[in-house]
């Protein structure tokens, strides 16, 4: 037997789920379904919309609206499921190469256009499902199938990127940091806003491997141990924080939001008649 | 109050047949020759309460479209030449997720930026064959402002009687033409609406002999699963050949099963003629020209028209019937020769199948056509 | 109210990030397999059901 939430928030008859032994996706995707938890939202009104890569796996073991769309797009997907009916929740569970490779255009406009989606990025800094190639977020240098030899691509860093296209809340937490993370996604679903959640996952198959990146635990170590909050860092000199990565909320800003916008044109036109 | 007549160019007259059927979402990205029907929709869907959003490049205009029809709303973009090859992945992803959805491609010229934006019928076997794989598909041809209205909402209801994709194939010829055209209220219409669904648990489920599953809104109690992945009747991914052999079938199947209510065609002087001329969308302008002044000619066969309406799946055994009595057919489409394929498919070897067909971005005359009968009438001497 | 861990083994696919993170060290992995290795050991903190990425073990609250 399961435990409550998951039974309350799984699709339990699909499980166990198809990701390796120690991947860090399974934890980041309960990490979702306990922050759906613990706000309370009507299954019913919530959609999962993801893309094509190991993170997008996710939708189909979600008890919800589940929406396991083509590569890059579940932003897009989803820009047009919220804006038809703007009750609805929605998230999009996507990955680094899913959301910020071939899907990087719909990520940036998303963001600009400031839509109530909260897009969580479970980010393993690998091309799993294609057995280990090199993403926008391998950092520079490291190795991946395509980059034998090392990756000379710098990487992104996702919630800064989304933060100067117009999101208007984006955080950072780890796979390791469960209940931050948890409640990372709570402010992001409950945000009025385009958010972003990027969850630094565990990759042992392929990152890790390729990487020399010793165990599944030792990478649940090094996220321990590098990982500094934000409110600490700021105290940090930049020598003290270097190689280090900053996780926490990163921004949070006010602005009207898309959908809302969107219904005063309606209104202004006489359509909401 | 909506003025019953109007002079309405083609793309306008889509976009008062998309809401006349219902639709209530249109996303997508500029392209000419399709534009106005992005801009009329801008104008028109908030005043009728539905949405309107420009999306960064033509795969998210598709792709919200299709959340939006997921979310329970009949949705459209439209797109040119260049705008339909991008969108031809997410046009595979409504095959096999079955969310209906109308495409409108305003055909221009030539491979990629080609001649902008000369008119075209180029893009007539991509609109079967342009996404991988087996798939269902719809593809509609008008050839009057007025079919552009019609025919459009035909296009909506078909896509949601039957779940599939449904390419609205117009050409610029059509698209920029100004016609008067009738705006037929809804109420006069027949419209298909999504019916009540439900809540089973088995989504993509279907009753013996029936091929289209009953299809739920997002938000409305059913938690089911939608995937571009074969999947089982509950919509959840499968790898067992088996049930992706039945799927994929049915998914034929709902097409071909009932191709006789999806066929539609116009046939012209066709009863006794000796040359018929096949021909849609904008082309069928030249060939009614033809037929005219052919009328004229001493000594000139009696000559017919076939026109297709419904070009994807092809009226083959309409066509076989004709090959049996005339002595001759003429197919005029503005490519190198697409729809003739299908043509030379259906008649196999009946009678002679000779070709008018351009690629240089000018348009086909009456008189191109004339030629060709001509040939036919010379050489039978 | 008591507290009780749960392991539902046949979803653990034997990571060992549960016994790796777990404050008392009261966890192992036996044949690829979770396994409580005292009961007395467990203080029911959950941080193992929080980090294991195939909900194979929690911590069930149980009314008295």
């Amino acid at each position: 037997m399961p435990s409550k939430l998951i039974e309350n928030t799984m699709r339990v008859n699909r499980l166990p789920h198809i990701w390796c032994p120690g991947c860090g996706h399974g934890i980041l995707m309960r990490d979702v379904a306990q922050a759906i938890d613990n706000i309370g939202l009507d299954p019913d009104k919530v959609v999962i919309v993801s893309g094509i890569g190991c993170s997008s796996r996710a939708a189909g073991y979600m008890n919800y609206n589940t929406l396991h769309t083509t590569h890059g797009r579940a932003i897009a997907f989803a820009t047009g499921v919220k804006l038809a009916n703007p009750e609805l929740t929605v998230i999009v569970i996507t990955g680094d190469g899913d959301a910020t490779a071939i899907g990087g255009n719909h990520l940036i406009h998303a963001c600009r256009r400031n839509i109530d989606l909260t897009v969580v990025v479970f980010n393993n800094n690998i091309y799993g499902m294609t057995g280990g190639q090199y993403s926008p977020t391998t950092p520079h240098m490291e190795k991946g199938t395509t980059a034998p030899y090392g990756n000379i691509d710098y990487n992104f860093d996702i919630p800064k990127l989304a933060e100067s296209a117009g999101a208007t809340y984006t955080a950072r937490g780890t796979a390791y940091h469960a209940q931050q993370m948890t409640k990372l996604i709570e402010n992001g679903i409950r945000h009025h806003g385009f958010s972003l959640i990027e969850g630094l996952s565990v990759c042992p198959t392929y990152y890790g491997r390729k990487n020399k990146k010793g165990s599944t635990i030792d990478m649940y170590n090094w996220q321990k141990d590098n990982c500094i909050d934000v409110k600490k860092a700021a105290n940090m000199s930049a020598e003290e924080l270097e190689g280090k990565i900053i996780i926490g909320e990163m921004s949070v800003a006010d602005k009207p939001e898309y959908t809302d916008m969107y219904m005063k044109i309606i209104e202004k036109c006489g359509g909401n008649k | 109050m909506t003025k019953r007549f109007q002079l309405l160019q083609g793309n306008e007259a889509c976009v008062e047949g998309a809401l006349a059927a219902g639709m209530k979402f249109y996303a997508g990205y500029p392209i000419t020759p399709s534009t106005e029907i992005a801009e009329r929709s801008a104008i028109r869907l908030p005043q009728v309460g539905g949405k309107f959003i420009q999306m960064e490049d033509e795969i998210a205009g598709i792709a919200a479209a299709l959340g939006a029809s997921v979310a329970g709303l009949k949705s459209m973009t439209a797109t040119s030449g260049p705008g339909f090859s991008l969108k031809q992945e997410n046009i595979g992803y409504a095959s096999i997720a079955e969310i209906p959805i109308v495409i409108v491609d305003v055909q221009r010229s030539g491979p990629s930026t080609g001649l902008p934006t000369s008119p075209s019928q180029g893009d007539y076997m991509q609109a079967k064959w342009g996404t991988h794989g087996d798939h269902p598909v719809i593809a509609i041809a008008p050839s009057s402002v007025q079919e552009c209205y019609n025919e459009t909402v035909r296009a909506f209801n078909l896509a949601e009687e039957f779940r599939v994709p449904v390419i609205f194939l117009m050409d610029e010829i059509i698209g920029h033409l100004r016609e008067g055209c009738e705006l037929i209220p809804s109420e006069e219409l027949e419209i298909i609406d999504r019916g009540d669904h439900n809540i089973s648990g088995m989504t993509y489920a279907v009753g013996e002999g029936n091929y289209v599953p009953e299809f739920a809104a997002f938000g409305e109690g059913e938690h089911y699963n939608i995937t571009g992945l074969f999947h089982d009747d509950g919509g959840f991914p499968t790898n067992d050949n088996h049930k992706a052999y039945s799927q994929g079938r049915r998914l034929l199947d709902k097409i071909t099963m009932n191709q006789d209510a999806i066929e539609k065609w116009e046939e012209t002087d066709i009863e006794d003629a000796e040359v018929v001329i096949v021909c849609y969308g904008g082309t069928a302008r030249a060939a009614s020209g033809a037929l005219e002044k052919a009328k004229e000619i001493e000594g000139f066969p009696k000559v017919g028209m076939f026109r297709p309406v419904t070009v994807w799946p092809f009226p083959e055994k309409e066509m076989m019937k004709i090959s049996e009595k005339c002595k001759h057919i003429i197919m005029a489409e503005h490519n190198d020769g697409q729809m003739l394929m299908e043509v030379q498919r259906a008649v196999k070897g009946n009678v002679p199948v000779s070709f008018v067909g351009k690629i240089d971005g000018t348009t086909i005359t009456p008189d191109d056509i004339l030629a060709a009968i001509r040939e036919v009438y010379e050489d039978a001497k | 109210m008591s507290k009780k861990l749960v392991i539902h083994s046949a979803w653990c696919k034997g990571c060992g990030i549960c016994a790796a993170f777990c404050p008392k060290n009261a966890l192992e992995i036996v044949k690829s397999k979770v396994h409580l290795k005292d009961d007395a050991l467990c203080i029911k903190c959950g941080l193992c059901e929080l980090r294991c990425p195939d909900y194979a073990i929690y911590v069930e609250k149980e009314e008295e």
